[in-house]
């Protein structure tokens, strides 16, 4: 592992700079730590900083390049005529990449000599045949340019590997010297490690723009190729969701409508579930529980909101599901044919976002002011007439945000929607149907499938940007509504 | 001025008859009113709480007996004529012999311990046994000879496993309705189990192996463990914690005590609430188009799963640490600098060390939720294969492919098998062992630790 042997020396050479710089500086100073401008342990920072932070910045940076810039180099030997029907680029080159990584593990292995890897007149077949042969996963036949491919890009990783390597362990010298150089006993010593220091943690608080970066960039990337291979006007009109694996594109009918609908359905479902409950349970904490009741059932409450979903969809799939098909079964009702149905996600999603309404309409709740309250029971009105016609009007706004988080969270929800809603997408009225959801459709578009060029696995990424546009609409006039109504009374 | 000229005559109120002490039907009606009132709340609550108990009753029922398992004492011959036909207990020889050379001796031996103890069964051939016990039995003898040659020749005591249609006959699952449709198992069979269970040949015991092993392929459930998913997830959360905590805490400092009111931080803590409220899958649909499709790191591997949920678990992390950064106050600050000491100083010894606590507490909170997170690993492929071979190194714990426990549960849950759920309900109470252990620490912590100023 090259890499970690890159970063030990880097640390390395980090703590040297940290030793020489620290002695320099006392050093220029004869030995009395008063003339020193900074204590002597910023002289040692500085250097080390400066010889760790510029190479590593290279190394990281170098390393999400390189992949790429030998991706499209080795790309450019296979021609067209080389990617067979049903097959594309990115299939070649990942067969490319398996065969370049089987024959690294080969020569690692000891079975096959360097010289006879790099061969470019070896017979294809001895070497499907010696690769299979030690275990590496290559398909049926590799043929003449994919190992061509495969052996110019082991050429071009170990030449930048190794150019890599050189590069950083350079910079990090250089930084080194340069820190270990200025250390004197009038260098202002704290002021530059701070300001190094201040200019990492921007760095760090910056991550977080980068992330809505990196996900605004892969879905447009993305959700643009799809557009350019199935049209656009289909993907949000069609009312038939129907993807074909067999027949790349042209035969799928990929409408969104039935999945928002499936989406819609069972969010409301859920709802229905968690409002009335969580929302009389904040009623109670917040005005009626004594704090001996409010201390015990609060945090058992909030227990559902810690268990992860993955839980809740087993429970949908395995307890709600066969429990609600003894009652609306064809033994029971008959309204239902399966366990897996838009009641049985529903349920269960309105049981997970139970704690999430209630802990926030609690607090909204308790912002309301005490002197409205007094004001109300001044006038003769009951607790519950004070609630009904003073708290809760006082508090809509905040409830409303709240609600709609909630709403927001049922919408992203994934794993209760896979194991307990259903694969089919259907438009219908009937709650004990099987319906399918953004969500899951993302999951059975994406697992399992390492190709990304097919209409069928893009869509995700299309189903995704809609998913992030709507969840990030509701949160953030949700957030709007909240801090809006907290200004009121604040 | 009185009263009476406010009201318009004619629409007087009714005048009181009785007394004030006596509730009158408007009074009754308020004060029923209120008591429905307060009844809503009660139930709405004793609903949440029976829900609460409905889904912790629904978990440790159905995957408390996964933690025991169905096996099979007996002594099995290992026949050097099959073994080692060579006879000079050659290692290479004896590893020639596959698992198919080993399946007939173990019948034999079940079939002795029928035969033994008289039991009246109409299966009497050796060849009848092979649906009482697991697929796995055979390796499992092999491996056992491999490692010790020297047992080839002797009687051994062996704990098979039972085929997962015995076991589940034992734990319920399996009834006689339902073996009259099943191909792999007879309805004498399970009249055998019943004979053998009371010689005490056939016994449910604790199984380790559910906690500590590897993944099974699908036909094999009684083999299937979580030990391999675990160490997956270990991983993860290892990256995660290196990740998430360094820059969480440094993005927090940042934003409370650095950042001037400007543009730029005013987009970082919109992105920052933004990005708590991202739905999971989101970050998944982010990790394969940057990770794996552009950087081409491994598919299915821990480091990419923690990645991940690392960019997820920030906001959590940085959300929680501002708060505990802010509940240290301003007069630490300001001693600090009036006694000469730099912004930073004040910050990095003082400032710090005393919202550690309170960081610890976020950030194991957050690891937790990481924890229990599945979706964003289904996109990056931690899901679809047997997780069967331990990671042996750390390198290859980071970048081999490996699940993860919550991925594990899923994927025994969408295998066909009904074996499996009971596995994938007991995978459910192992991760949430984890789970609240985390939070048990980090409330310790919290109440140990915490200063309220």
């Amino acid at each position: 592992m090259p890499v970690l042997w890159l970063v030990i020396a880097l640390l390395a050479i980090g703590a040297v700079g940290y030793i020489l710089g620290r002695g320099r500086a006392l050093k220029s100073a004869g030995g009395d730590i008063r003339k020193l401008h900074s204590l002597p342990s910023y002289y040692g920072w500085n250097a080390a900083l400066k010889a760790l932070v510029p190479a590593l910045l290279l190394l990281v940076l170098w390393s999400l390049a390189q992949p790429f810039y030998i991706n499209n180099s080795v790309s450019g030997m296979i021609g067209d005529s080389e990617i067979s029907d049903g097959s594309n680029r990115g299939l070649v080159m990942a067969e490319v990449r398996r065969v370049a990584d089987g024959l690294d593990n080969v020569v690692a292995a000891g079975l096959m000599s360097a010289e006879n890897a790099q061969d470019g007149l070896a017979d294809v077949a001895a070497i499907t045949q010696q690769l299979k042969d030690a275990g590496q996963v290559v398909t049926s036949e590799i043929t003449q340019p994919v190992l061509a491919a495969a052996q110019r890009y082991r050429v071009m990783k170990g030449t930048g590997n190794l150019l890599m390597s050189i590069a950083v362990i350079a910079l990090a010298l250089a930084g080194m010297v340069w820190g270990v150089k200025e250390s004197h006993f009038d260098f202002w010593a704290r002021n530059v490690v701070e300001r190094g220091i201040k200019a990492l943690l921007i760095a760090a608080a910056s991550i977080a723009v980068l992330t809505t970066v990196g996900i605004v960039f892969s879905l447009i990337f993305n959700t643009w190729e799809f557009f350019r291979l199935y049209p656009a006007a289909d993907f949000y009109t069609l009312l038939e969701w129907a993807p074909s694996f067999s027949g790349r594109g042209g035969s799928s009918d990929l409408g969104i409508l039935p999945l928002l609908w499936g989406t819609f359905y069972i969010s409301v479902v859920a709802l229905v579930v968690a409002v009335p409950i969580g929302l009389f349970a904040a009623i109670y904490l917040s005005e009626y529980a004594s704090p001996a009741v409010r201390g015990f059932a609060k945090p058992l409450l909030e227990l559902l909101a810690g268990i992860p979903t993955i839980v809740y969809g087993l429970f949908a799939l395995l307890t709600v599901g066969p429990m609600l098909l003894t009652v609306f079964g064809d033994d029971g009702f008959g309204w239902m044919s399966g366990g897996r149905a838009v009641m049985t996600a529903g349920i269960t999603m309105g049981i997970m976002l139970i704690p999430f309404v209630s802990s926030l309409s609690d607090d909204i709740i308790n912002a309301v002011p005490q002197a409205m309250r007094d004001g109300s029971y001044g006038l003769g009105a009951t607790k519950s007439e004070t609630i009904k016609q003073v708290i809760l009007p006082a508090a809509l706004p905040g409830i409303v945000g709240a609600i709609l988080l909630a709403a927001s969270r049922a919408i992203g929800e994934t794993m209760i929607v896979v194991l307990g809603a259903g694969a089919a997408a259907r438009l219908s009225l009937n709650p004990f149907e099987a319906m399918t959801t953004v969500t899951a459709k993302i999951v059975s578009q994406l697992t399992g499938d390492s190709d990304f060029a097919s209409p069928e696995a893009l869509v995700a990424f299309a189903l995704g940007m809609n998913l992030f546009i709507l969840t990030l609409g509701l949160n953030v006039l949700a957030l709007y509504i909240v801090r809006k109504y907290r200004e009121q009374y604040e | 001025m009185t009263n009476a000229s406010i009201i318009p005559p004619g629409s007087a109120p009714e005048p009181r008859h009785g007394s004030l002490t006596t509730a009158d039907a408007r009074t009754k009606k308020r004060n029923a009113a209120e008591k429905r009132f307060r009844m809503y709340g009660i139930a709405a609550i004793a609903v949440g709480l029976i829900f609460l108990v409905v889904l912790l009753t629904a978990i440790i029922t159905n995957g408390k007996s996964a933690f025991q398992q169905t096996f099979i004492m007996t002594e099995v011959f290992l026949d050097p004529a099959k073994l080692d036909k060579k006879g000079d207990r050659n290692i290479e020889d004896i590893k020639k012999v596959s698992t198919f050379g080993y399946t007939p001796l173990l019948q034999n031996a079940i079939l002795a311990e029928v035969t033994d103890r008289g039991i009246e069964t109409p299966l009497t051939k050796a060849k009848d046994m092979k649906a009482l016990m697991s697929a796995s039995a055979a390796a499992q003898v092999r491996d056992m000879v491999i490692d010790n040659p020297a047992l080839i020749g002797l009687t051994v005591e062996f704990r098979i496993l039972a085929s997962s249609r015995v076991d589940g006959y034992l734990k319920g699952r399996v009834s006689r309705e339902s073996v009259a449709r099943d191909k792999s198992i007879d309805a004498e069979h399970l009249d055998l189990t019943d004979a053998l269970r009371e010689a005490g040949v056939i016994a449910k015991k604790f199984n380790l192996s559910f906690i500590t092993g590897a993944d099974a392929s699908e036909s094999r459930a009684e083999q299937a463990g979580m030990g391999v998913s675990i160490l997956g997830s270990l991983f993860m959360m290892l990256v995660v914690l290196g990740l998430s905590l360094p820059i969480g805490v440094a993005a927090s400092i940042y934003l409370e005590e650095f950042a001037p009111q400007n543009r730029w931080t005013d987009l970082i803590e919109v992105n920052i609430s933004n990005l708590a409220a991202v739905p999971s899958i989101v970050f998944g649909i982010l990790g394969l188009a940057v990770f794996i499709q552009f950087a081409h790191l491994p598919q299915s591997a821990p480091l990419v799963g923690g990645l991940v949920l690392t960019l997820m678990t920030l906001p959590t992390i940085i959300i929680s640490t501002r708060a505990s950064l802010k509940s240290v106050p301003p007069s630490i600050r300001d001693a600090a600098l009036g006694i000469g000491a730099s912004k930073m100083q004040s910050v990095f010894h003082h400032v710090l060390p005393l919202a550690a606590p309170g960081i610890l507490t976020g950030t194991i909170i957050g690891l937790a939720q990481a924890l229990g997170e599945t979706a964003p690993l289904l996109l990056i492929g931690m899901v679809g294969y047997i997780a069967s071979n331990y990671p042996d190194g750390i390198a290859s714990g980071f970048l081999d492919p490996n699940s993860a426990m919550p991925a594990q549960i899923y994927e025994w849950a969408k295998r066909a098998d009904p074996a499996y759920y009971e596995r994938a309900w007991g995978g459910i109470i192992i991760l949430l062992v984890f789970l609240l252990t985390m939070n048990l620490i980090a409330i310790i912590l919290r109440r140990r630790f915490e200063r309220r100023w």
